[in-house]
């Protein structure tokens, strides 16, 4: 496809050497030799093999843990629990001042999602952590557990994490992230009809063909490099700083080859416990998921539900627009506070609506912690927003792209946030997308602008 | 643990090692041998990222012991360029954009390859089939299917 030249004309420079031009991956040499250094393909002699035990229960207290058996495992060199770890309780975002810290390392006194990292073992072979693992006995008293974010956030509802006391993010506005702007109420009086659906969304998991994981090297002046797939070195670097009590100058981190990351591989999981290993143990360690534990462990999309009611008029304009959107954070915050929050920025959508109320809930369940996932906290909403579009453009008789070209945003325009639109690009893109799907509109909308009301 | 000696051509190279009994043939290459261009993406089958040729064949390497190979001869991604020349099907991925995150395209060059060496002119639905057993998760696969269909017009171009 052509960009059409008659778009933002005055903005445009036709003198540019590379936009436009094909121009080769500087990757991709590596990439079709298979001399690209993933992590994994260090291989250091001496490493040992990092297996976590995991937690079968959803919600349980842990009344004991006995790894008796499993030290004299053969092969095995080390079995780490809560105990071991300096800094055990952390947020990731706490880097930002996101907190409070909510997640341990290694689960301490509770488990809060099946799948709970509680003692690690590192053996000399896979197998023999493995094996040792199996042998590691846990007394679990099994606490009811709490799976959908409406009855989560019922009065009587199990507490899933202590650090918040509550199955929601308490965030500096209260008990959700709050935009308010015009009389919704008022909007939807005055609105020839109004539309209210639910939308829901399942978690959905990344899946990429690397799986998570990190390779540590003590070197030999008390300083560790770790390599990693992690897709936030400086985010897992200072995290890992925090949980180890060590200087970050004590930590060298190799990474920024991923093999598939889509999100997935920015929580800070496998390099602070695998640099606490190679420390304690004085040898290299390798901690890698399994391909079970990348479907089942590492953080999924979370699940989302959002409600849209929208007031519009018989002429197209939609004059109020309420949302009341929830995501599923899982047992920990990880990314989701973030993520929740990034939603009531966007549910007004690229349309211009006077009146709007938006309300977005962090909310804690006894499900595997959901964190970050190609446009987390807007994707979902996006789906949820265009086919509510659809649904109005349906409910008033109006084809549905010349409905979006009535309330698309042009510069200038105040959004719910309160922030004069500038740079839009929405009526050019329709305009191009309504010549290329052959869905051909009224020609006042194809003589639009973004940049003028009116024009 | 029990050790046993394997004896097998790599890339046309002599390689002798003592493999742990039970060992995968991924792992005897990649940590035994060093040649980590076979990557293990599932250990149980399904990806296709390990993919290597054994005798002529397509193998997952994840899931052949490499007590099974010897006197085999088995070819990898890393041993297809010559003398610094990519080979077609290397070039084609690298113009095609038929690589993102890498990690599972020295496998998807192996299907690719034994594709071409029995059907040097396929048809799209053929080169479709025989990538079904690799997954990529970045590209989409068209330009995946792009780049071996072109390999195999730049074949067909040099034996004419």
């Amino acid at each position: 496809m052509e960009l059409r030249k008659s778009y933002f004309a005055d903005q445009r420079k036709d003198d540019l050497h590379e936009i436009g031009q094909p121009r080769p991956r500087s990757d991709s040499p590596g990439h079709v030799t298979g001399k690209t250094a993933y992590f994994a393909d260090r291989n250091f002699p001496g490493m040992l093999y990092l297996r976590m035990v995991r937690s079968p229960h959803h919600h349980a207290r842990i009344r004991s843990i006995d790894t008796s058996e499993a030290q004299m495992h053969p092969g095995v060199v080390k079995i780490l629990t809560a105990k071991d770890v300096p800094h055990n309780v952390y947020t990731i975002l706490i880097l930002i001042q996101i907190g409070p810290e909510d997640e341990t390392v290694l689960a301490d006194g509770k488990v809060r999602w099946k799948g709970e990292a509680v003692v690690a073992v590192l053996a000399e072979t896979e197998r023999a952590a493995q094996e040792a693992a199996a042998k590691v006995k846990i007394d679990y008293e099994v606490l009811p557990a709490v799976f959908d974010m409406e009855e989560a956030l019922k009065p009587g509802a199990p507490v899933v994490n202590e650090y918040h006391g509550r199955n929601y993010y308490l965030y500096d506005s209260g008990e959700c992230r709050k935009v308010r702007f015009g009389d919704v109420e008022a909007g939807f009086a005055g609105a020839d009809h109004v539309l209210e659906q639910t939308y829901q969304s399942s978690p959905i998991e990344h899946a990429p063909t690397e799986t998570t994981g990190c390779i540590v090297a003590p070197e030999g002046n008390d300083r560790f490099t770790c390599y990693t797939n992690t897709q936030a070195m400086f985010f897992t670097l200072d995290n890992a700083s925090i949980i180890l009590q060590m200087p970050g100058n004590r930590l060298h981190f190799v990474g920024g080859t991923v093999g598939g990351g889509f999100g997935g591989k920015v929580d800070v999981i496998v390099e602070p416990i695998a640099i606490l290993g190679a420390k304690l143990t004085g040898r290299p360690v390798s901690f890698i998921y399994s391909r079970e534990e990348e479907m089942q462990i590492s953080s999924p999309r979370a699940a989302e539900k959002v409600v849209i009611k929208d007031g519009v008029m018989k002429d197209g304009r939609i004059v109020a627009r309420k949302v009341t959107g929830y995501t599923d954070a899982g047992a920990y915050s990880r990314h989701s506070p973030y993520g929740a929050q990034k939603g009531a920025g966007h549910y007004p959508g690229p349309y211009t609506i006077p009146n709007v109320w938006i309300d977005t809930y962090c909310v804690y369940t006894n499900r595997t912690p959901s964190s970050a996932m190609r446009g987390f906290g807007v994707t979902i909403g996006d789906f949820a927003l265009e086919v509510q579009m659809d649904k109005l453009a349906r409910l008033i008789g109006m084809d549905p792209l010349e409905f979006r070209f009535i309330n698309a945003y042009r510069d200038g325009d105040m959004k719910a946030h309160r922030q004069a639109t500038e740079g839009a690009a929405l009526i050019e893109c329709m305009q191009e997308a309504s010549r290329a799907a052959n869905w051909p509109v009224a020609e006042k909308f194809m003589a639009m602008s973004s940049y003028a009301k009116g024009a | 643990m029990a050790k046993t000696p394997v004896q097998f051509t790599l890339n046309g190279a002599e390689k002798a090692e003592f493999i742990d009994s039970g060992a995968t043939l991924l792992n005897a290459l990649r940590d035994k041998i060093g040649d980590t261009s076979p990557k293990g993406g599932c250990h149980q089958g399904t990806c296709g990222a390990c993919s290597v040729i054994i005798d002529g064949e397509l193998r997952l390497s994840c899931l052949t012991l490499a007590e099974t190979c010897n006197g085999a001869a088995i070819t990898t991604t890393s041993g297809l360029s010559q003398g610094g020349v990519l080979h077609p099907l290397q070039r084609a991925f690298l113009d095609a954009f038929a690589s993102q995150c890498g990690f599972c395209t020295p496998g998807m060059i192996m299907a690719a390859k034994v594709l071409l060496d029995r059907t040097p002119n396929p048809t799209r639905d053929e080169v479709v089939e025989a990538l079904s057993g690799n997954i990529c998760r970045c590209t989409g696969y068209e330009p995946i299917i792009q780049a071996v269909l072109t390999a195999a017009r730049s074949n067909s171009q040099n034996a004419a």
